[in-house]
Parts: structure tokens; C-alpha cells; sequence
């Protein structure tokens, strides 16, 4: 069976589109490109953050009361991150306005404790956190490129910590633009087609194994086939050998006392 | 502003998830049944209106007075979980009829984020205690509101012949945009 490289497990296991997990702060954030850069590097942040120390404390961690610990673990991180952005690029903080905070309750961050770093070692969480947050980072920028190119006519970058601009991009002149792409409903319907487009793609993908795995199943019912016959034969020629050997063998007395 | 346009417009206007995205997990999650989203939205109001409360409190007479604002966020969200353990865990000896009807939605409400967004909200806006109240109520009804209108047109949906790519949530992602243009349209009401 074929394992997905890694580029399509961004694909194939991505959180969002796939998983739908962290949809709340997505809708929120992505905008613009700037809040959804943000957003990005700040969930990859406290994902590793918190998947690194959750998986080593996981085995002092009381199995009844792990969800409060590990909230409180994320808590904290979130917390420190808030502040950094808060003091160093305080721009793009009052553009995120409250989502930084929810990044608390993301649930990719603590399903990600749940499902993985609860149960594996350092290595292996900190590896899953980097490839959830990168899926999760691709996920923000395709609704971000879609909904700005509608809602705003194009495309804007500027520099967090300085507020200074790097590029701007205008396509669609003011009167061809849509605005409701940046409000809720753009948001919902962006996201409901983008997520269809990679169900698209993991649906191929899942029938393209299943023919595969149909195909191995037949050749191995026909290698079996093969080599129940090639035995059988086998037999036969044994028995037919055998028999012949006894009938020479009830011959030749006979010929003697003849 | 008086409690009812607060209410109406917390409900209708500014609500949580068709205008804020907040709490759209659990929105996807459970809303494939109308009993489970009855129940996920019951769990939700009272979790809400008791967290407020408790958060609201403890923000006034204890954060602020010795000056620990920037603690906010990891208190509210200890207070939240600790206080759907306390639920659940008191459901379970007491109601245990409730507890079977909410099942696993009472665990999953400490990440939703309505709960967590109402608590702060709260105290962005410097609400009073009843404004809170209300504020909490508003919010948390809205909820119900768009979770159990949701669950049955899913309900319908589920009949419905769409392309497999849409099936399942794709199409109910585009369902709840067109719900929240429906919603839109109730802006000038207060």
C-alpha cells in the first residue's frame, strides 16, 4: 500500500479542510494576508510549544484530569504569545483583535495533545505539530488569496512588526468588487467550496488505493489458485509414480517365481 | 441600552456564529440530529449563563483589585473547564437522566468558543453584572437558535442528491452561508 509523501499529507490531513478543526479562528482571521501570516506562525508556535511539553509530562499527567492540564498548558503559551505580539507588533494585534486569545480554545491545538502527544514521544509530537500547523498554514492562505481577490480586489503585505507595506497587488477595479467575500457568509461559502475541492482530492485518492488494494487481491487469489493447481499436479504425478512403483513391485515377485 | 434590544440584538443581529464564526465546531459536529443539537444547545446555554457569572466575579472582586489583568485568559478558560467537570460530574449523581440525554456534548463545550468569547466580552465591553446576565443569554440562545434551525435543514439535506465532492459538510458549510445572508437581513431590526 502507498503512503502519502508529505506534501499530500498536507493535503490529505489537513486539519481544516479535512479534519475541520480551528474552523472559528480561520473565518476570523484570513481576511487579509497579513492577519492570516499571523495567525499561521502563531498557532504553529503554540502547537509545537504545547505538543513538545504535554508529550513530556505525559506521563505525570493524571489520566482523569488531563484535559484541564493540558488547557492550561496551552493557556499559558497562548498567553505569552498575546503578550509578545502585543508589545512587538502591535499593529497586527489590534487588526486580530480577540483571536489571538481563542487560539486557547483552537481545537486543533488540544485535539492534537489528545490524539498525539499524549501517547507519543517528543520526536514523533513535535514532528506532528509541524506538519498540522503547516496544513493548517496552506489551508488559511488559499482562503485568504480567494477572499481578498473578491472582497478587497487584490492582494496586500505588509510588514508586521513595522506596519510598513511590502507589495500591494489591485486587479478588480471598486466596482466589480464583492463585499460580503470579507464579511461571515463570503467566509462560510469560500470555505464549503475549498473543502470540497480537497474531499475532491482525497476522494481519488482513497478510491485510487482501494483499486490498488482490489488489484493485490486478485493477483494474490490467483497466485493461490496457481500454486493450489501446481500442488495438486504434484500429488497426481506422486500417486500415479507411486502406484506405478507397486505394480512393478507386484510384478517382479511374480516374474521371479515364474 | 435597555435589556431587550441587548437580548434581540446579542440573538439576531451579532450573533455568535453566523456573524462572529464563534463556536462553529461544535455547529459542524453535532448538528447531523435534531436531538443532539437540542441537547449540545441546552448544555450550551447553561454552561454559558454560569460561567459568566462566575467569571464576571471573579474578574471584578479579585483580577482587578490586585491588579492581574493579563491573567484573564488562563483564568477564565481554568474556570470553564473546571466548571463543565463540575457539571458533568454533578449531572451524573443528581439527574442522571440529563446527564445520558447531553452525553459526550457536555466534555466537548469546555473548547467551544462562544463560552469562552462571552466570558470576554463581558468585560471588553464593562458590562454590569444583570447587562452580563443578559449579554450571556442573548449569546447563548442565539446559539441554540442557529444549532437546532441548522440540524433540521441538515436533516432534509441528508435526502438531498448533491455531488460527492459537497457531501457531508462542504454542503453544509454553503448552507450556513446562505443562512447567515439570511440573517443579515434582520441588520436594521434594533
Amino acid at each position: 500500500m502507498k503512503k502519502p509523501n508529505f506534501w499530500q499529507s498536507l493535503i490529505l490531513e489537513n486539519p481544516l479542510f479535512i479534519q475541520y478543526l480551528g474552523v472559528c479562528a480561520v473565518l476570523g482571521v484570513t481576511t487579509s494576508l497579513d492577519n492570516a501570516l499571523g495567525m499561521s506562525v502563531i498557532v504553529l508556535i503554540v502547537l509545537l510549544c504545547s505538543n513538545v511539553l504535554i508529550s513530556a509530562l505525559r506521563k505525570f499527567i493524571p489520566n482523569e484530569i488531563r484535559i484541564p492540564v493540558f488547557i492550561v498548558v496551552i493557556a499559558t503559551f497562548v498567553s505569552v504569545a498575546e503578550m509578545l505580539v502585543k508589545a512587538f507588533a502591535p499593529i497586527l494585534y489590534d487588526n486580530m483583535g480577540s483571536f489571538i486569545a481563542l487560539v486557547v480554545v483552537n481545537c486543533i491545538i488540544l485535539g492534537r495533545a489528545e490524539a498525539c502527544a499524549s501517547k507519543s514521544t517528543i520526536g514523533e509530537s513535535a514532528k506532528d505539530a509541524l506538519v498540522q500547523g503547516l496544513g493548517y498554514a496552506i489551508a488559511q492562505f488559499s482562503m485568504s488569496i480567494i477572499r481578498s481577490f473578491f472582497g478587497n480586489g487584490g492582494w496586500s503585505l505588509s510588514n508586521p512588526f513595522t506596519g510598513k507595506q511590502i507589495f500591494e497587488l489591485t486587479i478588480l477595479p471598486e466596482s466589480l468588487r464583492l463585499g460580503f467575500f470579507t464579511k461571515a457568509m463570503g467566509g462560510f461559502l469560500t470555505f464549503g467550496i475549498l473543502a470540497a475541492l480537497f474531499t475532491g482530492y482525497k476522494n481519488r485518492w482513497d478510491d485510487a488505493r482501494k483499486e490498488e488494494l482490489k488489484q493485490e487481491r486478485i493477483k494474490a487469489a490467483l497466485k493461490m489458485k496457481a500454486e493450489r493447481e501446481a500442488a495438486k499436479a504434484a500429488k497426481l504425478a506422486a500417486e500415479q509414480k507411486a502406484k506405478e512403483e507397486a505394480e512393478k513391485a507386484a510384478n517382479t515377485p511374480a516374474e521371479v517365481a515364474a | 441600552m435597555n435589556y431587550l434590544s441587548l437580548f434581540l440584538n446579542t440573538v439576531l443581529i451579532d450573533n455568535v456564529i453566523l456573524v462572529h464564526f464563534f463556536g462553529f465546531c461544535p455547529l459542524l459536529g453535532v448538528t447531523t440530529k435534531k436531538k443532539s443539537a437540542f441537547g449540545m444547545g441546552l448544555a450550551v446555554i447553561f454552561v454559558v449563563i454560569g460561567s459568566s457569572a462566575i467569571t464576571w466575579s471573579l474578574y471584578r472582586f479579585i483580577l482587578k483589585p490586585l491588579k492581574l489583568e493579563y491573567l484573564e485568559l488562563v483564568t477564565f478558560i481554568l474556570v470553564i473547564a473546571s466548571f463543565v467537570q463540575f457539571i458533568e460530574m454533578f449531572l451524573k449523581k443528581f439527574i442522571p437522566s440529563l446527564y445520558k440525554a447531553l452525553g459526550i456534548f457536555l466534555p466537548l463545550i469546555t473548547t467551544n468558543c462562544a463560552v469562552l468569547y462571552a466570558t470576554m466580552q463581558n468585560i471588553s465591553k464593562g458590562y454590569r453584572f444583570t447587562e452580563t446576565m443578559v449579554n450571556a443569554l442573548g449569546i447563548s440562545v442565539g446559539f441554540f437558535l442557529v444549532v437546532y434551525v441548522f440540524a433540521t435543514i441538515r436533516e432534509k439535506l441528508q435526502k438531498a442528491d448533491t455531488p460527492r465532492s459537497f457531501k457531508g459538510n462542504p454542503i453544509a458549510l454553503i448552507v450556513t452561508a446562505l443562512m447567515a445572508l439570511a440573517f443579515s437581513g434582520l441588520a436594521g431590526l434594533v
